[in-house]
């Protein structure tokens, strides 16, 4: 029934869209959708930001896990290229402070009436297009340190489920942490 | 207090509520949800509108063809659920230049809206060089003890966090 779901394209439209409605109302209500929320994480005075995406962490890492071990979906990690993924990331880190935004939450911040947001959104089209543009010639650099689609409990050989354990109490250790620290 | 006209809910019940989305996907699309690609298929139908369908022979909107798909209908989802949350709460306001940066750069709209501007390439470019962004890398991949989306999760924020620190930190 639900492989079934997966191919109806316009019903998936739809899916898409309403997950997106509930995801916009939800990051805005975290405070994410405004530029000063996310300049004061990144200068570590506010951890508000932090604490929403290790809570979806924890939360999504369990029920994902779940979901692919009894429903007919399967994990879909994106393949590992290391060198794209540290110089991108970079260039992606340097961008998400001057904007103040990253791409969803910019397109959320256009829908709390932030003007500045548009430009933003402007400024991801044009680097989107400029790196489609540029592809064909980085396309070798990309592929070369491609170490697949790997996860993290496939390449340390430990069953998955200590994985998420250990990795839920780190994370909800830092966010107690952060707590008693007065954050 | 009222819920529904609250402006900041507690985070660790919006984190939650984001994990639950990410179930959501995954059962009912079987889709992991990201938005970075969303930007380069609406660059490609932009750049398609004006060079015509040659655009559609670049090898990377070959892997990512310009067309609306489900991260798409997700984006513009956004979009739609802050504005009726921020209606609801009575935040929503127009803002062209933020505090932070006003108190650092002064209250100039021109210069922030440029700034914003490369902000957002550098962001659109990355993104896609990364293979993700917050969403598909920090929250899905992560998710999904990606190896490479805790790669570029733990990479943008040290490259988020020393460009703040020394752009609005005063060092």
């Amino acid at each position: 029934m639900l492989k079934e779901l997966y191919n109806k394209k316009r019903k998936q439209l739809f899916l898409g869209f309403l997950i997106g409605v509930a995801f916009g109302f939800l990051l805005d209500r975290g405070g994410a959708t405004d530029f000063n929320i996310i300049v004061n994480q990144l200068l570590l005075r506010d951890f508000r930001v932090l604490k929403i995406i290790f809570t979806a962490i924890i939360t999504g890492m369990i029920g994902v896990h779940i979901i692919v071990r009894y429903l007919p979906p399967e994990l879909q990690p994106k393949p590992c290229q290391w060198k794209p993924i540290i110089i991108g990331g970079l260039i992606f880190g340097v961008g998400f402070a001057v904007l103040g935004l990253c791409p969803g939450t910019a397109a959320g911040a256009m829908g709390t009436g932030a003007i500045h947001a548009i430009f933003g959104v402007i400024g991801m089209l044009l680097g989107a297009g400029i790196f489609a543009s540029v592809y064909t010639y980085i396309e070798d650099f990309m592929a070369e340190s491609d170490l697949g689609p790997v996860t993290i409990p496939e390449s340390l050989e430990i069953n998955k489920w200590w994985i998420i354990l250990v990795f839920s109490i780190i994370l909800a250790a830092i966010m107690f942490f952060l707590e008693s620290a007065g954050f | 207090m009222n819920i529904i006209s609250s402006d900041l809910w507690s985070p660790y019940v919006v984190g939650i509520g984001i994990g639950i989305l990410i179930w959501l996907g995954f059962i009912f699309s079987n889709k992991a949800i990201g938005c970075s690609t969303a930007y380069a298929r609406t660059s490609g139908m932009a750049e398609r509108a004006v060079r015509g369908k040659k655009v559609e022979e670049k090898p990377y909107y070959k892997k990512f063809v310009p067309e609306i798909d489900w991260e798409w209908m997700l984006v513009l989802g956004i979009v739609v659920g802050s504005l009726i949350s921020s209606l609801l709460s009575g935040s929503f306001r127009l803002e062209t230049v933020p505090l932070i940066w006003q108190n650092t750069f002064g209250s100039s709209q021109i210069l922030r809206f440029i700034g914003a501007l490369i902000g957002g390439l550098l962001l659109g470019f990355g993104a896609r060089m990364a293979g993700g962004c917050t969403s598909g890398h920090g929250l899905s991949g992560t998710s999904q003890l990606s190896v490479g989306s805790w790669l570029a999760f733990i990479f943008f924020f040290i490259g988020g966090i020393s460009t703040a620190l020394l752009l609005y930190g005063g060092i």
